[in-house]
């Protein structure tokens, strides 16, 4: 099965085909094709032990595929070195095990270690990335007495920090990132996992935003109501495979949830927009 | 917040530094004070009866062996910095786990095969024995860091263990080199394990000052590279940097700079674990200034606990780790508590 729309005149940010994971010999992923071009927001849902983290890593180069082809921003992943490849792609994990005294501002600050855009821009971008996840008034507490959520959030200002488009920073003439920002790419392990309501629709807004720019996303997400609201393109999960591709819209139907998740819903119109909603 | 800004934390180190070398240049069986250090450099001409034999106390036997001292001690804080860094885990320190007495083994073993090889003792000296202890430290540093860690982290407790282990076989190995010694092997190889800086001379002191001057050079260019490894391996990684080579370089220059002080001075627990942690308590966990400060409070606590050991049982004197043992094993049971209650 081959994912999504035909390339068109948008840029493929990243390519699998066929791609197949195992370790120890536990297939983990088969004949994975997938598909995301620059500017798209593509959610990854399934059940627990779906292959969903797997897939990031395989992606994100900390495993490496046992068979298939994998192009990241147009070139064989493997042709990245670790150094290029941090300056346009940031890792979110699902997990952070920072166990330091950092303060909030120097934990973000982390994420411009691929960089040299000097020491004035950094702190511009490590402001306007604490703003981005209403994490301003945390900048100078220590990260480690910071609640589940507000770690994430600070998490998600680091990689913003590390992938900041340029055209955020408002002075066009300073470059935050070498690469262009059609070339930047997230990938985010249940980013909402622990946020709030609130924080939750902050997410939404930011990585719409980012995709707005030309970035490229692609995130695990479990909520399939926040992931309609977040994702140009949906991922259907089971087993290692995927089992489909497309729209909310195409893809949050009774029939389909009860296929990968094996649970009875309803999906109803949302009131206030023409996205799915589902109940249970 | 922070306790102290990093410019702050420097400011009082470096005003910290001369004032314990100061009391270190006092203190020993024959106190030599403040008025007579006067006198003996600013006033030469002044009439003190004992003058030519301070002088010769401080500048033959004291002010070497507050050099070797603060060498010393700054080499075990700054790797117990990197060590911290490399594990994660802020339990981590050169004796602990082991790498010390890895290389107390090799520096035996050098003794040891070394007269055993060479009866003349040509192959006594220092860069020999320093060799044996940065193979016997590396051994250790490598067996620990693959024994305790994994990509998801440091097991605390399967680190602490692969030390007591390391350190059982340690021992067991230098009693059997303690079987194949005559006296005087016997009496080095003993010194070794109490920790020791009596034997400073100002060769000892240029040797280690360059191995220092190494250190001193290399180290600080991985402290960007240790803040993102903090973060976790994989997080690193994705931030650039090449991890396994990172903590390859790690190892190796974690080894070499306990070695150098084991191969001088024994092995001195705990000033590894206490100082880089008291420094980040006061401007927090960022290598760039972790790393400097460590060390320079590293040499400050060294010679002031050396000081305390010509002191506290004068004229005759403690080994010098036993001096810091008595400060450190309270501060690691501290320690170990804070770290239940976090759990």
């Amino acid at each position: 099965m081959v994912a999504g729309a035909a390339a068109g005149e948008k840029l493929a940010m990243l390519s699998l085909k066929d791609v197949c994971l195992q370790i120890e010999k536990v297939p983990l992923l088969s004949n994975i094709n997938l598909q995301c071009e620059s500017g798209e927001v593509t959610v990854l849902m399934g059940p627990n032990g779906a292959g969903k983290t797997s897939l990031l890593n395989v992606i994100s180069k900390n495993y490496q595929a046992s068979s298939g082809e994998l192009e990241i921003n147009g070139a064989a992943q493997a042709s990245w070195a670790e150094s290029e490849l941090a300056k346009f792609m940031g890792v979110l994990p699902q997990y952070s095990s920072l166990d330091f005294p950092f303060l909030v501002k120097e934990v973000v600050l982390l994420g411009r270690t691929p960089h040299a855009a000097g020491k004035q821009i950094d702190a511009e971008i490590v402001q306007a990335a604490l703003e981005k996840v209403d994490g301003s008034y945390l900048a100078n507490r220590l990260y480690t007495r910071l609640s589940g959520g507000e770690k994430q959030r600070v998490q998600l200002a680091r990689v913003l920090a590390q992938v900041w488009p340029s055209s955020w920073l408002g002075k066009p003439y300073d470059k935050a990132n070498q690469y262009n920002q059609e070339n930047l790419l997230m990938l985010l392990d249940e980013p909402s996992a622990s946020l709030d309501l609130e924080h939750q629709q902050l997410l939404r807004r930011v990585v719409k935003e980012f995709a707005e720019q030309g970035g490229t996303v692609v995130m695990v997400m479990h909520d399939l109501n926040l992931a309609a609201m977040c994702a140009d393109k949906m991922t259907f999960m089971t087993c290692g495979r995927i089992v489909a591709n497309g729209s909310p819209q195409e893809l949050l139907t009774p029939e389909k949830v009860k296929h990968v998740f094996g649970v009875d819903v309803d999906v109803i119109q949302h009131p206030s927009n023409d996205l799915p909603l589902v109940v249970v | 917040m922070r306790l102290l800004s990093s410019k702050g934390c420097f400011a009082l180190l470096l005003l910290g530094l001369p004032l314990a070398m100061l009391v270190g240049l006092m203190t020993g069986p024959v106190t030599i004070s403040l008025s007579d250090m006067w006198s003996l450099y600013l006033q030469p001409e002044g009439q003190n009866p004992n003058a030519a034999q301070e002088k010769l106390i401080i500048e033959v036997i004291r002010l070497p062996r507050i050099f070797l001292a603060m060498i010393v001690g700054a080499l075990l804080a700054a790797c117990g910095a990197l060590l911290q860094g490399l594990f994660r885990n802020p339990l981590a320190d050169p004796a602990l786990i082991g790498v010390s007495a890895g290389a107390s083994v090799g520096a035996s073993a050098m003794i040891v095969f070394g007269s055993l090889l060479a009866p003349s003792g040509l192959l006594m000296g220092m860069p020999l024995v320093a060799s044996g202890a940065f193979a016997g430290a590396l051994l250790a540093a490598l067996v620990v860091f693959r024994l305790a860690t994994n990509s998801r982290g440091t097991s605390v407790a399967t680190m602490l263990l692969a030390g007591i282990a390391i350190s059982a076989l340690a021992g067991a190995l230098n009693s059997l080199l303690s079987f194949f010694s005559d006296n005087d092997m016997l009496r080095r190889i003993s010194l070794w394990q109490m920790g020791s800086l009596d034997s400073a001379t100002w060769a000892r002191v240029a040797t280690c000052a360059f191995a220092a001057l190494i250190m001193a050079i290399l180290i600080p260019r991985e402290a960007k590279a240790l803040n993102a490894m903090l973060l976790g391996e994989s997080e690193a990684r994705h931030l650039g940097i090449q991890v396994e080579w990172l903590k390859r370089r790690l190892i190796i220059y974690s080894a070499l700079g306990v070695a150098i002080s084991v191969a001088v001075a024994g092995v001195i627990a705990f000033v590894g674990l206490m100082i880089p942690h008291l420094i980040r308590l006061l401007i927090g966990p960022d290598h760039r200034s972790l790393i400097p400060a460590s060390a320079l409070a590293g040499a400050i606590l060294m010679v002031l606990a050396d000081a305390l050991a010509r002191f506290a049982v004068s004229p005759a004197e403690l080994p010098v780790g036993v001096v810091t043992a008595l400060l450190g094993a309270p501060f690691f049971l501290w320690l170990l508590v804070q770290q239940r209650e976090k759990s």
